[in-house]
């Protein structure tokens, strides 16, 4: 199953001799992991953190204050932090992010929060011409130290509007940092790296995650805390297939592999954390060992993710591959309201172990189940 | 279940005194009042305010028959809200609801005023201005369930509401979107000279969006037939307008453009302010309204209402100036009715709806196949796919 020929991966990263993936999965002596905190929990935490730290970094956005956030997340941070750092905005996107943006230029280091990515479309000149591109076009003289986050992709039944994902859209652009937290670790390390970050950082959390709880080392609930940007995680080892996903996607892949470990099949899934950068060295890397590869987002499958990974490996890794690569997306539709044409829409745990089980040819034809 | 089986309002006298409005074979009250076609001319409790305009007279032309029709129209929305505020805690309606219910004058108020050639266009909290453009309750409660007898099909859900046969544009989820569409409407209908308007309605928290001055520049520019309707409620989600507002009058901040300030609980006073705008609008181009409002629910069912508001103050307005108690007031003060008779309506009304809802939980969901429909108008058989594209995919078309 391992390819013949070793090639290097040319990224200066691993001699091509290794076959341990490069990339983050090195082992770390933890103490055990006795507390489990929300997602939730740990962006406010990290939000609190970094305001503390660093009195340039302020929060802007709708409901943010007073409501103490419309997803909870800025809870308690109005209170301690006042008014001039936590700011409530009217409902006008496209003016805040500007002014946002244009604090960022002065030097400040703006939070900017959408309530969901939808919005962010009212506002994505500012993100992409105003943010984006100001460093480069200056030669270095306005760098833009910016964060915009919020909840991005699907919900439960916020019907067409409210529903797309936009990974795709912001990872397309030089000068964005795109990042995409799964885990209570992902999203405390990762926004504290955003908001160190001297570049504009689009940080693209789900609202179905909040709620969920994830064990933390005492490494992670430490202030120091902090994930690097460019680096994806092997959530789970495997030997036969690699699985990529983000955010919530993550936890399907790891419910599909754990499907698959009983038909005998070991899934390495792969949370990819940072979109922008990809970290193609990690990718590779598995691909090379496993030699097959499913591809696992929430958005549109045209121009998505999974394209660009795919492309990735077949230009890096193309000799390692012993199967077309499977691509898992949303459906190539606007997001349907009816909980029976939504579950059809969004890609369920049974997708990715079909798709997989195809990837090692144990798939039974349709034909034959038919 | 035709509720507001009502023939389209003309917005000239004349034609209520000689067309009696058709009603529902439930309705039963016994009085001559719901076939009453005499004028009674009511004066609203407060006068208009004008912006760059002379506001039209408080005292407002109506009949026993119009103002019965009030009652029992407000009546059928105020219970239908109530209803998906259930159906919501049951589970069955998901994702976001926003809800009307304090609210209704402005919709009755408007129909009142217009036909189904002009046009309205709001926001997400488009139930009750469905049902005035003549939706009918089991069509509302099945797309906020998600059924194939919806609307739209169970595929928009409680934002995305539409009635393109009577120019109802819908039902829009990004706040103060609907505003460059509803100027966009009526620039089509001066294009095509038919002769209607287009309402676009939007909120307190949507006054400050920079979209609206965009469009209205332009609809001034262009003198289109857009009336914009600010359905001020105070509240943007749970920020007070004056914190979100530099001046929160919005019926000024038209600038150039003439606005009237209306009590938006007072249905007479809304139907009076739409005649007026109307005309206006059809003979010089745009015009602001505003609404004094309330919503009694939270900006939706994930919001209680009550963190950025005082009990207080909700109750306060309730109970002085609900907007069905105040046309009750009326009905009584004018001997239309009897207070039992009204109980009666209620009673009806509360029947109708509990039948609807019935009957909407019946509905079946959508059929697979409407994943893939209604993508395109002309798919030109373009290749469309399923989460996993090799087990589900599909031809548009």
């Amino acid at each position: 199953m391992l390819g013949v020929v070793r090639r290097k991966l040319g990224f200066g990263l691993l001699s091509a001799t290794r076959v341990l993936p490069a990339g983050s999965v090195l082992p770390k002596k933890y103490s055990t992991a006795a507390k489990e905190i929300t997602v939730r929990e740990a962006l406010n935490t990290a939000l609190d953190e970094e305001m503390s730290a660093d009195p340039k970094v302020f929060l802007m956005g709708e409901e943010v204050g007073e409501y103490q956030g419309a997803y909870k997340i800025s809870k308690g941070l109005l209170e301690k932090y006042g008014p001039d750092r936590v700011l409530d905005t009217p409902i006008t996107e496209a003016g805040f992010t500007g002014i946002g943006v244009g604090a960022a230029y002065y030097g400040l280091r703006p939070v900017v929060e959408f309530m969901t990515f939808n919005f962010s479309m009212q506002a994505i000149d500012h993100i992409i011409n105003s943010a984006a591109k100001s460093n480069y076009m200056s030669a270095g003289q306005i760098s833009v130290p910016i964060v915009f986050r919020g909840p991005n992709g699907a919900a439960a039944g916020v019907g067409a509007q409210h529903s797309q994902c936009y990974a795709a859209w912001y990872a397309h652009v030089p000068g964005l940092k795109v990042l995409s937290p799964y885990s209570s670790e992902d999203a405390r390390g990762l926004l504290k790296a955003a908001i160190r970050d001297p570049d504009p950082v689009v940080f693209l959390e789900n609202e179905l995650l909040y709620g969920e709880s994830f064990p933390v080392s005492a490494e992670v609930l430490d202030s120091s805390f902090c994930l690097p940007i460019g680096k994806a995680k092997i959530e789970r080892e495997g030997k036969h297939v690699t699985v990529t996903a983000f955010s919530k996607m993550v936890g399907y892949a790891l419910q599909a592999a754990e499907i698959l470990s009983k038909e005998g099949i070991s899934a390495e899934v792969i949370n990819l954390r940072s979109i922008r950068p990809l970290d193609r060295a990690t990718i590779n890397a598995s691909v090379r060992k496993t030699n097959r590869l499913v591809t696992v987002e929430e958005g549109f499958p045209q121009h998505g993710v999974g394209a660009e990974i795919c492309m990735s490996v077949m230009e890096e890794s193309f000799e390692y591959l012993d199967a077309p690569v499977e691509r898992i997306a949303g459906a190539d539709v606007p997001m349907p309201y009816a909980a029976n044409l939504e579950r059809m829409a969004v890609p369920q745990v049974d997708d990715i172990v079909r798709a997989a089980k195809r990837a090692c040819y144990r798939s039974v034809s349709m034909a034959a189940a038919a | 279940m035709a509720v507001l089986a009502r023939s389209s309002s003309p917005s000239s006298l004349s034609k209520l005194l000689l067309r009696p409005h058709s009603f529902s074979s439930l309705r039963s009250f016994s009085s001559s009042a719901a076939d009453d076609q005499r004028v009674l001319t009511i004066e609203t409790s407060v006068p208009f305010t004008g912006h760059r305009i002379d506001p039209p007279s408080r005292a407002v032309d109506t009949t026993p028959a119009e103002i019965l029709s009030f009652f029992r129209d407000m009546a059928v929305m105020r219970r239908m809200e109530i209803a998906a505020d259930s159906l919501y805690k049951a589970k069955l309606i998901r994702g976001f609801c926003h809800l009307y219910d304090g609210q209704e004058a402005v919709a009755v108020g408007m129909e009142a005023a217009i036909t189904k050639r002009d046009g309205i266009i709001t926001s997400y909290r488009d139930h009750c201005t469905f049902l005035g453009r003549g939706g009918t309750l089991l069509e509302a409660f099945a797309e906020l369930m998600g059924r194939r007898d919806g609307c739209a099909k169970g595929k928009g859900g409680s934002m995305h509401f539409y009635r393109k046969e009577a120019s109802y544009y819908g039902g829009h989820g990004i706040v103060g979107a609907q505003i460059p569409l509803g100027c966009g409407v009526a620039f089509a209908q001066k294009y095509s000279k038919d002769g209607s308007v287009t309402f676009a309605l939007y909120g307190d928290g949507a006054a400050n969006q920079g979209q609206l001055f965009e469009a209205l520049n332009m609809a001034a520019l262009l003198d289109l037939p857009a009336i914009l309707v600010c359905e001020n409620n105070h509240y943007g989600m749970g920020t007070a307008e004056w914190r979100a507002a530099k001046s929160p009058a919005y019926y000024k901040r038209g600038d150039y453009v003439p606005g009237l300030k209306v009590d938006g609980m007072d249905v007479l006073a809304v139907k009076q302010a739409c005649i007026f705008a109307k005309e206006y609008a059809l003979a010089n181009g745009p015009i602001i309204l505003e609404m004094d409002t309330y919503r009694y629910h939270g900006h939706s069912m994930s919001d209680p209402g009550s963190t950025y508001r005082t009990r207080d103050e909700i109750s306060g307005v309730r109970q002085e100036r609900d907007p069905i108690e105040r046309v009750r007031k009326l009905i009584l003060s004018h001997e239309l009715a009897s207070a039992s008779e009204l109980k009666d309506i209620e009673k009806e009304v509360r029947k109708e709806v509990d039948d609807a809802v019935a009957q909407a939980k019946e509905c079946p969901m959508p059929d697979p196949s409407e994943l893939f429909s209604n993508v395109y108008v002309k798919g030109f058989g373009a290749e469309t796919f399923g989460p996993d594209r090799k087990e589900v995919r599909s031809v548009l078309p």
